[in-house]
């Protein structure tokens, strides 16, 4: 089998892998990160969304073999022994979750949504920028709000 | 998905290569068509050519009078180019408008136009610019590429290299996007440049198209006026669940509507 490595959350992992394994399966089954989920089998929900160098992508949807040499971050990467990510306390704060099957790729598309878009967000470009990702339970109204919040906060802590 | 044996290729002669080997391959560009697919079991090939690692694929310059966007180029980057919304801000705003976020960091226009699918957004935007798409064989224009649904002009292990566009006088892109899937319910793309007026519709048909008597409208006049009158047969257009033939042809005659007016819009 071939054997791939990467970045992952900041540490080098190395593996051997399908022709056909998926980034998602490789997170979830290969490295035990089971944060990132996977809601569809159409590349519409979101649910699995990572940063790959940098960009927000549907891991559901790229090959693992593809992400050689590449640094992916995952939900798993985000909070520190300091707490959670600014982004995930406001998730919290803000309610912006019930089952919360879909919140890992919220949050890692709203981190992405800060980094293309800056901190101060309007919820028109939020709403937009978040079309890539579904929620079957909230109605999306808190999921803005935190998000707008978390951007805030993110501003406030000068962190990434 | 049915497993495969992978390859990455760092140049197009490897891609050529690894194409060639007899067993079926295929090439893998962004994904967000192929992947899909292949995950639903829909199509099987024993090799997938990943042409992820050539690095002259990606890229958008100018060329005199040509804008040329490399063929691994993915949506998300043409959105952003300053170079492109400087020269042709309608095609930026068509590729910020597809899919979404996620989708327009991996897709690509090579992948986009191979596809052929006939509700993307790209074809309609190479037909009404007379674009070039350039392979490591030949040079073939827009209007004999798109062949039909799925179908286009490639031979098999013809590889896309890059497409020119023409700069317009004037573009404009419009679509009504299919509120699940946002591919186009309809989308008309309208150029005038010193050779004439365009008119390509996606989404309506099996495969893009120019709507002429628009064109021909446009030609004499080129103010939303001239199009009020006219209505496109509605005869052989698409009918499924989501729009009804009569109702894609009533939208494309808005979207020229408001492709028009985007295209009249002074540049900001
Ligand atoms: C949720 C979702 C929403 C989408 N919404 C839209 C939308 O609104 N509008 C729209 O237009 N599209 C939409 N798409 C499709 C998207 O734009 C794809 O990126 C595009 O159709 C294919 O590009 P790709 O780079 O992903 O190609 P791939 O999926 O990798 O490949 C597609 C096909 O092209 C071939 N190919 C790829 N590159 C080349 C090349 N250089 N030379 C020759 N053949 C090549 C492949 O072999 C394959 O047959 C959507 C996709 C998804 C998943
Ligand atoms: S699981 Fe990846 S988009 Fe739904
Ligand atoms: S919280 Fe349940 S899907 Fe979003």
């Amino acid at each position: 089998m071939p054997v791939v490595s990467m970045q992952v959350n900041g540490q080098t992992v190395r593996a051997a892998v399908e022709g056909r394994t998926l980034l998602v399966q490789f997170l979830r089954e290969t490295l035990s990160l089971t944060g990132t989920h996977v809601g569809c089998d159409t590349t519409q929900c979101g649910c699995c969304t990572v940063h790959l160098d940098g960009a927000a992508v549907k891991s559901c949807t790229v090959l693992a073999l593809s992400c050689e040499g590449a640094a992916v971050t995952t939900i798993e990467g985000l909070a520190s022994e300091r707490g959670l990510h600014p982004m995930q306390a406001a998730f919290r704060e803000h309610h912006a979750l019930q089952c919360g099957f879909c919140t890992p790729g919220m949050v890692m598309s709203a981190l992405a949504i800060v980094s293309r878009c800056g901190p101060d967000l309007d919820q028109a470009t939020i709403r937009r920028e978040l079309e890539g990702n579904l929620c079957r339970c909230t109605g999306y109204h808190n999921i803005v709000k935190a998000v707008q919040a978390g951007a805030a906060a993110m501003k406030e802590a000068d962190r990434p | 998905m049915y497993d495969f044996e992978y390859r990455r290729v760092g140049s197009i002669a490897e891609a050529q290569a690894a194409l060639a080997g007899g067993s079926s391959s295929k090439l893998l560009a962004g994904g967000m068509s192929l992947l899909p697919v292949l995950k639903q079991r829909l199509a099987r090939y024993d090799g997938i050519v990943d042409l992820g690692g050539i690095a002259t694929l990606r890229g958008i310059h100018r060329d005199n009078a040509d804008l040329v966007i490399g063929a691994m180029t993915t949506h998300a980057t043409v959105a952003a180019s300053a170079l492109v919304a400087q020269s042709i801000p309608a095609l930026a705003a068509l590729a910020a408008g597809i899919g979404d976020p996620q989708v327009r960091n991996r897709g690509t226009l090579g992948g986009s136009v191979a596809n052929a699918d006939p509700a993307a957004d790209y074809p309609a935007a190479l037909l009404a610019l007379d674009a070039r798409i350039v392979t490591q064989r030949r040079v073939i224009a827009a209007e004999v590429f798109f062949r039909g649904l799925f179908e286009t002009a490639l031979e098999p292990g013809e590889i896309i290299q890059a497409v020119h566009f023409t700069l317009p006088q004037r573009a404009g892109y419009a679509k009504l996007r299919q509120s699940a899937s946002r591919f186009a319910l309809v989308g008309v793309f309208v150029t005038r440049t010193h050779a004439g007026v365009r008119v390509a519709v996606t989404g309506a048909r099996d495969s893009v198209f120019r709507w002429r008597e628009a064109e021909a409208a446009l030609a004499a006049d080129f103010r939303p006026a001239a199009l009020a009158r006219l209505a496109l047969p509605s005869s052989g257009l698409n009918a499924d669940i989501h729009a009804s033939a009569e109702y894609r042809a009533h939208c494309v005659q808005i979207m020229a509507q408001r492709a028009l007016a985007a295209a009249l819009e002074p540049p900001s």
